[in-house]
């Protein structure tokens, strides 16, 4: 094959290649287009000045995020309060078609208070927060402002020895982990790609912004009614999601000069030209593409969960309940990470989806005697102090949520795109913890500060 | 000797970007274009699938199919990822070439920003190099409006040889005679002529030595000028594809 010995010396001719091809567009653009030749306004650059600037690139970004978190949370209390109201009212009506059935307790047990509460719960906890943010998130992403979040993050990434693309999988990480996960695909280096998958976890999904944005309301405590109070509890929602990057940094730092060593690559990121967003199809589209998935996905899991709790809650061994024996059983764990034992199994029941993690645990709570309605938050509240609860409490179990191990779904989805068992169990256990540290240091610290 | 076209390499390049074709009313349709030029749009809005489209580079990563029909035939319509050139610089790249390449789709629609029309066209000129049946689709006209920006589009159509339609996307607005144009490509009502990239001497002079060596050797799947091309860039990984596929042709004539 004489040709492939001389391809070296021909190396040569491939810029001469690719400027023939750059010249041929340059002379057929320069005969076809005909545009201004005073240049109007051009507000692209200038607006990609002021959101991709040192200075004011990063408090733009904050503002943003901070409104939107707060749009949220005001938005969101009174329709949740309003869908709880509602689906309470059903229970009480189906509880009454069940006595006049002459059901039998357990079977109301399981079916109302155990699955029809759960399910009652996720909906309206759910559901509001995410047919806001959802769209909300939406419209920044179609506007093109995403890569401008790249653009400014790129330079921390590349201290952190990750990809630059990474802030655009973390971002999508906002909306679902699983799916952040997925679009890791777009960084090439097989290294980067794994820093990415195994650190994505650390932004809160859907599934767990809500929780956040609930505790948050709980651990301000004052009505949340007040505009005040909403502006305070969206600005803990915020530092929580900072200290999930900071995290990220950290992690993808560490990971980056241990596991899995290695210099980050460049790569070239085109900022996209702003486009207004069809507000419409966005609206649209993100409440059923992604809000109504997510939901199903949430009810579906909380179903059979809110069974089981119901029952491992009502089922007696010995003098107590099989759940009182579980969360015996993990009491001094949780404790020592400034949690308890309900809490913990909370969360370990919430392994298929962590959106259930709040309703089991305030179900575990319900059923060990105090029987409260609950409507608004401020009632939820109030089964929590009843049951031990402290500000570190919520503080803690916010920062467990935020770190501790995946949900089912993304763990299926890492499996499937790392193609390895060994990198699917490191993103379970790195999280993990990253999780027990954090809880026991914030309680370590309480303890020694005296600050309970 | 064991080896036939069933084993040899070729086959498992086409393996990779087989679109299975389930009677002879069915044509497949490549959908090529720079990131972040409504290439999604374009294709949710034909398929009427919900792929969701996102204005970030990057956003298809893997071939994206779908279906529709038109008058007799049905399309399976194939979403590439968004590149701005197709010389494999990157995994994206080098997915969007081979299958155009190796999958043989029986017409390529090209997605051009009408905004920024000169570095849309890179993307362009190359794909003509490799296949014929290209049509050119150009996207965004809404927004060059906006900017004062024309595109004399029949001008545009003569000099790259190739069929050109206008399209707002979004709006649905051209997507018709878009349809249409394609199905008259697939159907050879429509033959489109690629004018060639005129290269300067010494590449010119380079080509026609290697592709009198060449072209008796080259399959016809293959533009000849395209590999003669290919061998001057040296782009090894691209030649030893090809020469699975020769290898397979000549096993295949002995067999």
């Amino acid at each position: 094959m004489h040709e492939e010995n001389k391809i070296t010396s021909y190396d040569l001719f491939r810029d001469d290649i690719v400027n023939a091809i750059y010249q041929r567009a340059k002379e057929i653009s320069d005969a076809v287009v005909s545009a201004p030749k005073q240049k109007n306004f051009d507000w692209d650059n200038k607006l990609d000045d002021i959101l991709t600037s040192k200075w004011t690139g990063f408090p733009i970004m904050l503002l943003l995020l901070c409104f939107i978190f707060w749009l949220t949370i005001v938005g969101a209390n009174i329709p949740s309060a309003m869908l709880s109201k509602v689906l309470f009212w059903i229970e009480d009506r189906l509880t009454e078609i069940f006595m006049f059935f002459n059901a039998p307790a357990w079977l109301h047990g399981i079916l109302i208070l155990g699955m029809y509460r759960t399910g009652a719960w996720v909906i309206s906890v759910m559901l509001p927060p995410m047919a806001i943010f959802f769209p909300c998130f939406t419209l920044l992403e179609d506007f093109g402002y995403l890569p401008r979040v790249a653009f400014n993050l790129d330079r921390l990434f590349k201290k952190a020895g990750a990809h630059g693309k990474q802030a655009l999988t973390m971002a999508m990480g906002f909306g679902c982990n699983a799916a952040g996960v997925v679009a890791c695909r777009i960084i090439d280096s097989p290294r980067e790609r794994l820093i990415a998958t195994i650190t994505n976890n650390f932004v809160p999904c859907n599934g767990r912004f809500p929780t956040l944005i609930a505790l948050s309301m709980i651990l301000i405590g004052i009505s949340v009614h007040s505009p005040f109070a909403a502006f305070l509890s969206s600005g803990i929602v915020i530092l929580l999601v900072l200290s999930g990057i900071a995290v990220t940094f950290i992690v993808s730092f560490i990971l980056s000069k241990t596991l899995l060593k290695g210099t980050p690559s460049t790569f070239n990121l085109e900022l996209p030209p702003y486009r207004k967003p069809q507000i419409g199809t966005v609206i649209v589209r993100s409440i059923f593409d992604r809000t109504l998935f997510v939901l199903g996905r949430a009810v579906s899991v909380a179903l059979p969960a809110g069974a089981i709790t119901w029952i491992v809650a009502n089922i007696m061994v010995g003098d107590t309940s099989i759940l009182n024996h579980i969360s015996g059983f993990l009491e001094p764990f949780g404790r020592a990470i400034g949690l308890d034992g309900v809490i913990i199994l909370a969360f370990i029941l919430g392994l298929p989806a962590n959106e259930i993690v709040l309703p089991i645990i305030f179900m575990s709570y319900l059923s060990k005697g105090s029987m409260i309605e609950l409507e608004t938050v401020e009632e939820m509240r109030n089964v929590f102090i009843a049951n031990g609860w402290t500000w570190l409490t919520c503080l803690n179990v916010m920062l467990f949520s935020l770190f501790h191990f995946p949900c089912g779904t993304t763990l299926w989805t890492i499996r499937k795109e790392t193609q390895s068992l060994k990198w699917t169990i490191a993103s379970f256990i790195i999280p993990t913890l990253v999780a027990i540290v954090i809880c026991f240091s914030t309680t370590k610290i309480t303890h020694w500060l005296h600050l309970i | 000797m064991g080896l036939t076209c069933s084993s040899c390499k070729r086959k498992s390049i086409v393996d990779l970007y087989h679109v299975e074709k389930t009677s002879n009313n069915q044509v497949v349709v490549a959908l090529a274009g720079n990131p972040n030029t409504g290439k999604s749009t374009i294709f949710n809005e034909l398929t009427g699938l919900k792929q969701h489209t996102g204005n970030w580079p990057g956003k298809t990563v893997t071939n994206a199919k779908g279906i529709y029909k038109r008058k007799d035939k049905k399309f399976i319509l194939v979403d590439l990822p968004g590149t701005y050139s197709l010389l494999a610089n990157s995994v994206e790249e080098e997915v969007a070439r081979d299958f155009i390449c190796f999958a043989k789709p029986d017409a390529t629609i090209v997605v051009v920003d009408a905004t920024c029309l000169e570095r849309n066209l890179n993307l362009a000129l190359q794909v003509m190099e490799i296949t014929n049946n290209v049509v050119l689709c150009v996207n965004l006209l809404d927004e060059a409006e906006k900017k004062h920006i024309q595109i004399d589009l029949k001008k545009l159509s003569s000099e790259l040889g190739i069929p050109v339609v206008g399209t707002i996307a979004r709006n649905r607005k051209g997507l018709e005679t878009l349809m249409d144009t394609v199905y008259n490509v697939c159907t050879k009502k429509i033959i489109p002529r690629p004018t060639p990239i005129p290269y300067p001497k010494t590449i010119e002079t380079e080509l026609q030595k290697i592709l009198s060596m060449i072209e008796p050797l080259v399959p016809n799947d293959f533009n000849p000028r395209w590999v003669a091309l290919r061998l001057l860039d040296g782009d090894t990984d691209i030649l030893d594809k090809i020469k699975h596929f020769t290898d397979c042709k000549g096993a295949c004539k002995h067999a």
